[in-house]
């Protein structure tokens, strides 16, 4: 038994590898795709990013309470300065949790 | 004199404060402004608001915004007003006018961009952006047409 197990194991892998191999050739499609993230701010084109607006910042600021990092949201590195700014003002008063669970 | 700087001020009053108690609040932060020759530009009261956490035995508040014109002197006695104030449950006091100015550049820039990138555009013709699209909307319907 274990040992039919530890041969499905690599045998699936294998099995993937093959399609990679088959897409390769087919076009030009990677195996691990991943769509392009664009700043929020900047294709919006909002320059001030106010501390105020609460329903601009809760998608910055998931269910965890954290400020959501860069490389996952996509902004740009000016924006994500200031909307950490404002994200911190906002939590000052109590606009926004510190942290929730 | 002081150069006028522009501030906003916002305060969070216990949900218990009375419309006469906040009222005379407001009369006092008018009051301070007008005496260090400040302007209150804006008062804009929000009403009752759930606090994303509760603070002390609060869970929720009253919040009131204030655009204050003036000097670092006059926020100072503000906050300090403020601090004295027990029905305040928390104030934020941030100077704007700088980053306003900085935003309000930022836009005129991209409005005095937008021509000089639709040139570039066209002429290398490596991006197949907004820009490039116009020029072609424009040029390939009299194309098929002829």
């Amino acid at each position: 038994m274990a040992d039919e197990q530890r041969r499905s194991g690599p045998g699936g892998r294998s099995g993937r590898g093959r399609e990679r191999g088959g897409d390769k050739a087919a076009g030009q499609r990677r195996p691990l795709f991943r769509r392009r993230k664009v700043c929020k701010f900047c294709t919006d084109k909002i320059d001030y990013i106010d501390y105020k607006d609460v329903r601009m910042l809760t998608p910055f600021v998931p269910d965890r309470g954290k400020i959501l990092p860069r490389r996952i949201s996509g902004v740009c590195a000016p924006h994500q300065r200031k909307l950490q700014t404002a994200i911190k003002r906002a939590r000052q008063l109590a606009l926004i949790p510190y942290f929730a669970d | 004199m002081n150069k006028s700087r522009q501030y906003e001020l916002v305060y969070v009053l216990a949900p218990e404060t009375s419309e006469q108690a906040a009222a005379e609040l407001h009369g006092q932060v008018e009051a301070t402004v007008a005496r260090f020759g400040g302007a209150l530009e804006k008062t804009d009261n929000w009403g009752r608001r759930k606090l994303a956490y509760p603070i002390g035995p609060h869970r929720e508040g009253i919040y009131v915004l204030d655009v204050v014109a003036g000097s670092g002197e006059l926020m100072k006695e503000l906050e300090r007003r403020l601090r004295v104030n027990e029905q305040v449950v928390r104030y934020l006091v941030v100077r704007v006018d700088e980053e306003l100015r900085a935003a309000e550049r930022a836009r005129a820039r991209r409005k005095a961009d937008v021509k000089p990138r639709v040139l570039r555009a066209t002429g290398t013709a490596e991006e197949p952006g907004e820009a490039t699209v116009n020029e072609a909307g424009g040029n390939e319907p009299e194309e098929s047409e002829a």
